[in-house]
């Protein structure tokens, strides 16, 4: 592996992903990319992010959008497209960074440097973090994340040939609630650390 | 009975198969077709000439496919080889027009006309639209003028998408106007034996009408919104930055040619008695010969998957022509309309209208024009009148929603790449009024003009 390194992150909604990818950047001393993708695209073109934010990691409509020559009437896909060409680019700049979602274990995948994560937990503990979360009731936190996770599967199946959460798809599948967020963190640092002496050395 | 359930079952299912967007559109109706004419022609009515006819090769080698001296006449039904011609001739065309770097040209040309102000350019962009889209498909038109449209946007400081959206209005509402405007009225035309004169004299000004409608309607609508973000003048250093350099005058000068050379056999085309399709293939040939280096670059962007999927749908609609399913739905309209033209006219520009606005709408105007014909006899009503009212319709009514027609996908993903993305809430805002009116106009000026 070369000295630039890529850590993806996908994660169900609820297990602590999120909060793993920010320990992983602290750790590695490496800039955050999530939704604050869409901003720096908006900086870049002098836009309004909040036009972009509601397309964010949000599913295609496949009923109420059409495709023409390649052309689609989707800005759900237009935005993901913008965002998986700035991770591309970034990729191919060099640049190290730890991503959040957006298909990025499928997207950057030809990229050597990249190690790809996928969190989980149990749905009680899922419940359990979106209940103090988001001050939900038990039966409104389950659905919540369901549907949410709903949302990221097909977000992600869409774009990408492969399943969301299928392990054969990521560098390392990991439940978070064996270890704890950041003992996980921690477990993470050192495969990663390997993972860059093999390359190094390689 | 068999073959009629057969024929609409194959239709019903290529319908939802094209919206549904699982498989290419091309491979949908080009299987769609095999299947109308082995199952529902082969099989259960074991009728070989139904086939022959369907493929209508036959009309291939008639003078009267190239030449018409005198009136035209209706085309006999099955594939519409005229229509799949003049498109082929025309995608040649409009490809050597942009290798040259006509589009962006003539884009870049207005705006600095207008001194690159925003409502001038607003105004002007509009007016491009609508006139292109009258001769070149309104995919070609949008691809450019929306692209064009960004990059000015970015330079002047202000929103693209109201000026998008009406160049996308525009350009539907131009490709009404003519024969060769739009593809339902290329079939139109072709399959009912109208002449470019015909449809200027109709559809035209009813679009010319609706235009300055449309113009002043837009104006109010987003004078705000483009003047609250329009508010930076162009440098010299940006004006160098958007010229646009001409690298082979020659070439340029004999794609232009070329291009009115088809606009004046278009408009002539009654008079001369060359047929579409012939107009077509001279253009494509000129395109071609005159630039023999680029000739495969040239051929090789032509969409022929668009080629196949008219021909494939030709042979469906085909099939239900032949089971004679298309006069039962006929009846079905001639009955609601209680014979009465007036009710059967609003029919058929807001059925058309409304289905083109969730459908394609080529597959919708080439299975009507059948059941127009039939109205016609059975109603004793003008079969032009029909026609036109099912060509505004089937035009105008793809500008409602951004899948209504090719160019409002284009137009909004062109806009969406660079940042700017239009869900359907601010898509339908203002889109949805503009197609009521113009669908409004049309009827009044259909009951008062033609009743």
């Amino acid at each position: 592996m070369s000295k630039q390194l890529i850590i993806s992150v996908s994660r169900e909604f609820g297990s602590g992903g999120h909060c793993i990818a920010e320990m992983l950047a602290k750790k590695f001393q490496l800039p955050l990319l999530d939704k604050n993708i869409l901003w720096e695209i908006a900086m870049e073109r002098e836009l309004d992010h909040r036009h972009l934010e509601k397309y964010d990691e949000t599913p295609k409509s496949q009923l109420f959008t059409r495709t023409v020559k390649g052309f689609s009437s989707s800005p759900e896909e237009n935005i993901a497209n913008l965002q998986f060409q700035y991770l591309k680019k970034k990729a191919e700049n060099g640049d190290s960074f730890v991503v959040v979602g957006r298909c990025a274990e499928a997207v950057l995948k030809q990229y050597p440097a990249m190690v790809s994560i996928f969190v989980l937990a149990p749905l009680e503990d899922k419940i359990d973090r979106i209940m103090e979360k988001e001050h939900l009731n038990q039966e409104e936190a389950k659905q919540y994340i369901q549907k949410q996770n709903r949302k990221r599967k097909n977000y992600h199946n869409y774009y990408s040939d492969v399943k969301w959460g299928d392990s054969r798809n990521y560098d390392i599948t990991i439940n978070s609630s064996r270890l704890g967020l950041k003992e996980t963190a921690d477990l993470l640092e050192i495969y990663i650390k390997k993972r860059r002496d093999v390359g190094e050395n390689s | 009975m068999t073959a009629q359930i057969l024929a609409v079952s194959i239709f019903i299912a290529m319908f939802i198969l094209i919206i549904s967007e699982k498989i290419e559109r091309h491979l949908v109706t080009m299987g769609s077709g095999a299947a109308v004419l082995i199952l529902v022609f082969g099989l259960c009515m074991k009728d070989m000439e139904a086939i022959w006819r369907t493929l209508n090769f036959k009309s291939l080698a008639t003078l009267n496919f190239w030449y018409q001296a005198g009136e035209a006449s209706e085309s006999s039904s099955g594939i519409n080889w005229a229509t799949i011609l003049f498109i082929f001739g025309m995608m040649v065309m409009v490809e050597g027009m942009a290798r040259v770097g006509f589009f962006r040209w003539l884009c870049m040309k207005i705006a600095k006309m207008v001194h690159f102000q925003v409502i001038p350019i607003f105004i002007t962009f509009m007016l491009m639209s609508a006139v292109l889209a009258m001769f070149i498909d309104s995919i070609t038109v949008i691809l450019f003028l929306a692209a064009v449209t960004v990059e000015l946007a970015q330079f002047l400081k202000f929103d693209p998408i109201p000026m998008i959206l009406s160049e996308i209005f525009c350009a539907n509402l131009g490709g009404s106007a003519t024969m060769c405007g739009d593809p339902p009225n290329i079939i139109i035309g072709t399959s009912l034996g109208f002449s470019f004169f015909d449809f200027i004299m109709n559809t035209g000004v009813m679009a010319g009408i609706s235009l300055v409608v449309i113009l002043v309607y837009f104006y109010i609508v987003f004078r705000k919104e483009l003047k609250v973000s329009g508010g930076r003048k162009m440098t010299e250093t940006d004006m160098a930055k958007l010229h646009v350099e001409i690298k082979n005058k020659k070439e340029f000068l004999t794609s232009c040619g070329i291009f009115l050379l088809a606009v004046v056999l278009l408009i002539t085309h009654a008079m001369t008695g060359l047929t579409v399709a012939f107009i077509g293939m001279l253009v494509a040939v000129l395109t071609v010969a005159t630039a023999p280096k680029y000739a495969k670059e040239i051929l090789g962007k032509v969409d022929y998957k668009t080629l196949l999927f008219f021909t494939g749908l030709f042979v469906v609609v085909g099939g239900l022509e032949e089971t004679g399913i298309l006069n039962v739905a006929a009846q079905i309209i001639g009955k609601l309309s209680g014979n009465n033209n007036m009710v059967m006219i609003a029919i058929i520009i807001w059925l058309s209208a409304i289905a083109s606005a969730f459908v394609d709408n080529i597959p919708f105007a080439a299975t009507m024009i059948p059941i127009i014909k039939s109205l016609s006899v059975s109603n004793h009503i003008a079969l032009p009148v029909l026609a036109w009212a099912l060509s505004m319709g089937t035009d105008i009514g793809g500008s409602a929603t951004p899948i209504g027609a090719s160019a409002n996908v284009v137009g909004i993903s062109v806009a969406s790449r660079e940042g700017y993305p239009i869900g359907w809430g601010r898509y339908c805002a203002k889109m949805v009024p503009a197609t009521i009116i113009v669908c409004v106009i049309s009827t009044v000026y259909m009951f008062v003009h033609y009743l």
